[in-house]
C-alpha cells in the first residue's frame, strides 16, 4: 500500500502544485490519478520515487516513509514507464530492459536471460532483441519501455501517461496487453492520464484531481460515473458519462428475441449479413454474453436494421436485441436500483 | 620531388614523427581535461556561460602569440617542444570543453530522467547513458580539434619546433619548393588519416547511430 499523508508541495516561486493531499493507494490494484494539466498529478506521482521531495507530509509504502531511504536503492524496487517510453537510444532492447537486474549486481547473462522472457511477456519476439530503440516503432518502444520497468520483478510500478504518445488502434491493443499483464502479476501501479476514458478502462481506483493539485474525489470508475461528488467531477467524467457507465454493465442478462430470416447465416449457423431491400448488409459485428452493454449499444446503433447479433462461442447467431429491447433493459434496471 | 625525399628522407621522417607528436599528444590531453571541464559546465548550469565565453576567447588567442608567450608564462626555453604541446592542449581543452558540455546537454532530458527514476547514482548514470549518448557529438569535436592542431604544428616551425613546418621554413629560406611540397602533402595525408582512424572509432563505439 502507498499512502500519501498531508503531501503539500510548494514550488520556489510560491505556487502549489500539491495540496494538502491524503491518499491510499491499494495494494496489487491500480490507481489512476487524472485531471487537468497542472492538477499535480505527475508531481505527485514523482513523489513516490523521490523525484520530486513534498515540501510537507509523508510519502509511505508499507508504512515506510520514502523519505528515509536510499534513493537509487528506493528507485531500483519501483518500476518506472513514461510518455515515449524514455529508451536508451544507445542500448539494445535486450539491454535496455536488462538495466535495473544488471544495476542491483546480476550478471549481464542473468539479466539477458530474464530479459528476454520479459519481452516475449510483453508481446516482443526475439527478433526484438538486438535492434535499437531507433528501428521500433512508438508502440513496440512503449512495450520495451513496460519490460524494462518489470525487468527487476518491483512490486510498485509508476506509469507517468504511458500510453498517450501512440495512435488510437496501437494504444488499444496496449490497452488490453496491460489489463492482461496486471490480472497475471497483480502489482500496485500508479498510474498518471489525462485521458478520463484511459483511467476508467484501466483503473481499479480512479483520483480525479482539480487544478492547484486538490482531490476531487477518488472512487472505483462506477462510482465516479455513477456518483460524481460535484460539478467539477461530473464535467470531467464528461456529458456522456451514462453511455460510459454502460461498459460496467454485462450483457449476460440481456434480454433476446429469436433470429429472424433476415438475418443472413452460412451452414454452421454464423451470421453474414442482413437481407435489406434485396441486397445484403453488412452486420457491423456481434456479441457475446461476455461483452457490456456499451459493446450491445454500440452494435444496435451501427447497424443497418437496429439490431445487434449475439453469438455463441461456436460464432453461430443464437438472439437478436432491438433498439427498444436496451432501453426496456435499462428502464427496468434502474427501476431495480432506485 | 623523389629526388629531394631519398637525400633527405631522414629529415623528413624524423619532421613527420615530431609532428604526429606534437599533435597527437595534445589532443589526448585536451580530452582528458576537456571531459570534467565540460561536464562542470552542465552540472552547474550558471558556469556553462562563462566556460563557453572564456574557451572562445582562448581559442582566438593568435597561435603564434601563444607559443612565443609561453616560455615567459611557463618558464620553458624558447625551444621547448613543451610550449606547443601546451598551447594546443589548452586549444584542443578551449574546443572541447564547449563540445563535451552541448553533448552533455543535448541528451534528451527524458533519457537521463529515465537513468534517474531507474537507480542510476550520478557518476554511474554519467558514464554509462549520458557520455555514451552524447558520444557522437563529442567525437565530432574530437575531429576538428585533431585536424585543427595537425595543421596549427606548422606555425610552431616559425619558434624552431613544428614537425612538418621545418620544411616549409627551410622551403622558405632555401626558395626551394620542394619541401613545401612534401610538407604540404605529408600534412594533409597525416590529417586524413587521423580522421579517418576516428571516424573507424566512432563506427565501433556507436553503431546505434547507424540504426
Amino acid at each position: 500500500m502507498i499512502t500519501f499523508d498531508d503531501v503539500v508541495k510548494v514550488y520556489p516561486g510560491g505556487s502549489t502544485a500539491v495540496d494538502h493531499l491524503s491518499l491510499e493507494l491499494p495494494t496489487g490494484k491500480t490507481t489512476v490519478f487524472v485531471g487537468p494539466s497542472g492538477c499535480g498529478k505527475t508531481t505527485s506521482l514523482r513523489m513516490i520515487n523521490r523525484m520530486v521531495h513534498p515540501t510537507s507530509g509523508r510519502v509511505l509504502i508499507d508504512g515506510q516513509d520514502v523519505a528515509g531511504q536510499d534513493e537509487a536503492l528506493l528507485r531500483r524496487g519501483i518500476g518506472y514507464v513514461i510518455q515515449h517510453a524514455g529508451l536508451f537510444p544507445h542500448r539494445t532492447v535486450l539491454d535496455n530492459v536488462a538495466t535495473v537486474p544488471m544495476l542491483t549486481g546480476k550478471t549481464r547473462r542473468e539479466a539477458r536471460t530474464a530479459a528476454l522472457g520479459l519481452l516475449e511477456r510483453v508481446g516482443l519476439s526475439e527478433e526484438f532483441a538486438k535492434r535499437y530503440p531507433a528501428q521500433l516503432s512508438g508502440g513496440q518502444q512503449q512495450r520495451v519501455g513496460v519490460a524494462r520497468a518489470l525487468a527487476a520483478d518491483p512490486p510498485v510500478m509508476l506509469m507517468d501517461e504511458p500510453f498517450s504518445a501512440v495512435d488510437p488502434v496501437v494504444r488499444e491493443g496496449l490497452h488490453k496487453e496491460f489489463l492482461r499483464l496486471q490480472e497475471d502479476l497483480g502489482k500496485t501501479i500508479a498510474m498518471v492520464t489525462h485521458d478520463i476514458d484511459e483511467a476508467i478502462k484501466l483503473g481499479d481506483v480512479v483520483a480525479i484531481f482539480r487544478q492547484g493539485g486538490v482531490l476531487a474525489q477518488m472512487g472505483t470508475p462506477q462510482e465516479l460515473l455513477d456518483h460524481p461528488a460535484d460539478d467539477f467531477v461530473a464535467e470531467f467524467v464528461g456529458r456522456d458519462r451514462g453511455f460510459r457507465g454502460l461498459s460496467f454493465d454485462s450483457a449476460a442478462d440481456l434480454p433476446v428475441r429469436e433470429l429472424t430470416p433476415d438475418l443472413v447465416l452460412d451452414d454452421k449457423g454464423r451470421p453474414e449479413g442482413w437481407r435489406v431491400d434485396g441486397g445484403i448488409k453488412a452486420l457491423g459485428g456481434t456479441f457475446t454474453t461476455a461483452d457490456s452493454l456499451r459493446q450491445v449499444t454500440d452494435l444496435a446503433i451501427i447497424s443497418p436494421v437496429g439490431i445487434a447479433v449475439r453469438v455463441d462461442e461456436s460464432g453461430a447467431a443464437d438472439g437478436l436485441v432491438r433498439h427498444h429491447d436496451l432501453a426496456d433493459h435499462l428502464a427496468a434496471r434502474r427501476g431495480r436500483s432506485a | 620531388m623523389i629526388t629531394y625525399l631519398s637525400n633527405n628522407g631522414d629529415t623528413v621522417l624524423a619532421a613527420l614523427r615530431q609532428h604526429i607528436w606534437l599533435a597527437l599528444v595534445p589532443v589526448l590531453l585536451g580530452f582528458v581535461i576537456a571531459l570534467p571541464i565540460g561536464w562542470l559546465g552542465v552540472r552547474f548550469p550558471w558556469l556553462y556561460h562563462p566556460l563557453v565565453n572564456v574557451a572562445g576567447v582562448l581559442y582566438s588567442i593568435p597561435s603564434l602569440a601563444l607559443f612565443v608567450f609561453l616560455p615567459v608564462l611557463l618558464g620553458t626555453k624558447i625551444l621547448s617542444p613543451l610550449n606547443i604541446v601546451v598551447a594546443l592542449t589548452i586549444y584542443t581543452v578551449a574546443l572541447l570543453a564547449r563540445t563535451v558540455a552541448d553533448g552533455l546537454r543535448a541528451v534528451d532530458p527524458l533519457i537521463v530522467q529515465a537513468a534517474s527514476a531507474m537507480g542510476y547514482r550520478r557518476f554511474k548514470r554519467l558514464t554509462d547513458v549520458e557520455l555514451p549518448v552524447a558520444l557522437p557529438v563529442i567525437l565530432a569535436g574530437l575531429r576538428s580539434a585533431t585536424v585543427a592542431n595537425i595543421s596549427l604544428v606548422s606555425v610552431g616551425a616559425l619558434i624552431g619546433v613544428g614537425g612538418l613546418g621545418q620544411l616549409f621554413t627551410r622551403g622558405f629560406q632555401l626558395f626551394y619548393l620542394e619541401p613545401i611540397f612534401v610538407g604540404i602533402i605529408l600534412s594533409v595525408l597525416l590529417a586524413a588519416a587521423a580522421d579517418g582512424i576516428i571516424v573507424l572509432i566512432q563506427r565501433a563505439l556507436t553503431p546505434w547511430t547507424r540504426a
